[in-house]
């Protein structure tokens, strides 16, 4: 088998609402795959529907070849979720919630080496006989992980673990994340951070407004996407001073001494560029290019790549 | 069959009340024993009971089976309903448990709760007088399905409200009236004849009727009328609980 999630044709209707509109795709077995988008595009439903937390309006998905609605047992074993809010049962210690949840899926005395482990890799030892209202919000979304790993599922969705986290914790969860793939666990992300998706993600899809609109690896991804950025040192850079013609292309993250600008893979040669800027009479003491990075690619699917104005 | 994931769940219901045993278990022996002290000295010769049998030990099986219910149906409401509220529910509903296991998860620990509060009665109304009993079977079986009944009540309202108002307008217009109107505190046959009559209509008053031929031996209705209401009863409103989960009422959207 080498699909680990597949999503046939699903939509999701809230009354007049639309979430999810007609979603087709495939997730391959140990990839790592990214689902992004703006809030409110429907990862979270869509993520839910995976979990049988939502029944879809329309459509099916099937968890490592096991449908969510007919094969649930089979489906739910396969999966593991670390919802996005810290939702814990403020009553029991970390242990006592570990075993619990381990117990749900049918797993007794013989999972206690796994969740030892999980406690240990998570640095959550000292913090086993605590009771969850004691914990910080960083140790909470340790034990969600630990929690969605309990039955250790061959595929794990991960719905934004790193909001709210600091640097530490966040580099701790990612080593964390990457020895589960590395172990071949599949993994999908969904995240706000871009960065985090495009040093993690092989494989990305991009939804906006419950529907598909990027479905790719991640080098394809960024290779389909037009524009280059150019940075050119300016000191006391005025931007009136700019010839008309590049004042669309400014991009928003000109400064004072560094003019930034979006440029068309095969319409906007940089030498002509150099050029209209030498006949304003701008001179530039430096100037690197960068190639698309996600967030550009993400920002022009999204239609919220306007470039800057004057 | 998940069973040992059905063992968990029941297990956890019940460790969650156990770890408040003074509010669970506790106050609500404190309660009924207070009741038990005022209404059998303001009572006692002014209500017509069975024959051979005082008013307080005709009072007594009734606060029991009173006590059992509402702690039955408090177990259940509050524990789902919290669950709910704070989003901890999705552990349960993300997990192989089907609608089955999670439904009798609930009420095992409701029926735990239940004879838990009831043994603790009788042992602190032993006090004040010793009951005869006619047959523990009897006894055991309506205690059961007191709890049964009024755990599945409370899981339905656990369903239904969308904030702790609707749990207690629950509790305090439905279970709270129809458990003190069931024959707790008198013989319904004393009554006028128009609420006697409205009293047939109470489910609770056959748990009542039912759990003290337990004790006695004699009820103003035949035990198989009332065994086979209250079965009916318990049936009904297990299938509606059911049908609740099936669609994912309020659970999954």
């Amino acid at each position: 088998m080498t699909i680990a999630v597949n999503i046939e044709q699903v939509s999701k209707h809230y009354g007049q609402l639309t979430a999810l509109q007609s979603l087709n795709f495939t997730i391959p077995k140990g990839s790592f795959f990214g689902l992004l988008g703006p809030n409110g595009a429907g990862k979270s439903t869509l993520i839910s529907i995976m979990a049988g937390l939502v029944y879809p309006s329309k459509g099916q998905v099937q968890i490592m070849g096991h449908d969510v609605r007919h094969a649930w047992r089979q489906a739910r074993q396969c999966l593991g979720v670390v919802p996005q809010e810290l939702v814990v049962d403020m009553f029991f210690t970390v242990n006592q919630l570990l075993t619990l949840q381990s117990g749900y899926f049918g797993l007794g005395r013989a999972n206690r080496p796994w969740l030892q482990e999980l406690l240990h890799v998570l640095n959550l030892e000292d913090k086993s006989n605590t009771l969850m209202m004691n914990l910080s919000g960083g140790m909470k979304r340790r034990v969600l992980i630990a929690q969605a790993l309990v039955h250790k599922p061959a595929v794990v969705v991960l719905d934004e673990p790193t909001a709210g986290v600091d640097i530490e914790l966040r580099k701790l969860l990612w080593e964390f994340i990457k020895r589960l793939h590395q172990a071949g666990h599949t993994i999908v992300l969904t995240t706000h951070y871009l960065e985090e998706a495009e040093n993690l993600c092989e494989h990305i899809a991009i939804l906006n407004q419950g529907q598909l609109i990027a479905l790719d690896h991640k080098q394809a991804l960024l290779s389909h996407h037009p524009y280059r950025l150019l940075y050119l040192a300016i000191p006391n850079l005025e931007l009136s001073q700019l010839p008309p013609a590049l004042h669309p292309k400014i991009h928003s993250s000109t400064t004072a001494d560094q003019l930034v600008l979006q440029l068309h893979q095969d319409h906007d040669p940089i030498a002509t560029v150099l050029d209209t800027l030498r006949s304003a009479n701008l001179h530039f003491t430096d100037l690197h290019t960068q190639q698309p990075r996600l967030e550009d690619v993400f920002l022009s699917l999204t239609h919220r790549a306007v470039p800057h104005s004057l | 069959m998940n069973a040992y994931g059905l063992y968990t769940l029941l297990h956890k219901e019940i460790f969650r009340f156990l770890k408040v045993f003074v509010q669970t278990i506790l106050t609500p022996i404190i309660t009924v024993l207070l009741y038990l002290l005022v209404f059998s000295s303001v009572l006692s010769h002014h209500v017509k009971v069975y024959e051979n049998v005082s008013y307080i030990q005709f009072l007594v099986p009734g606060l029991m089976m009173m006590s059992i219910i509402q702690n039955a149906f408090a177990n259940t409401s509050s524990s789902l309903f919290q669950s709910r509220m704070t989003g901890n529910v999705v552990f349960m509903l993300v997990a192989p448990l089907s609608n089955w296991e999670i439904y009798l998860g609930f009420i095992g620990a409701a029926i735990a709760r239940g004879l838990l509060v009831g043994m603790g009665l009788w042992i602190a109304a032993l006090y004040f007088v010793i009951l005869p009993i006619h047959n523990p079977f009897i006894l055991l079986i309506f205690a059961i399905l007191g709890s049964a009944v009024l755990g599945t009540l409370g899981l339905i309202s656990a369903l239904w409200a969308d904030k702790w108002e609707h749990i207690s307008a629950f509790q305090n217009f439905v279970i709270l009236p129809l458990s003190f109107l069931s024959g707790v505190f008198y013989r319904v046959d004393t009554l006028p004849e128009f609420w006697e009559q409205i009293s047939y209509y109470n489910p609770f008053f056959y748990l009542i009727e039912g759990f003290r031929y337990g004790f006695f031996g004699v009820a103003d209705v035949a035990l198989s009328t009332t065994f086979l209401i209250v079965l009916t009863f318990y049936t009904i409103t297990t299938l509606f609980c059911l049908w609740l989960l099936h669609t994912g009422y309020q659970l999954r959207h």
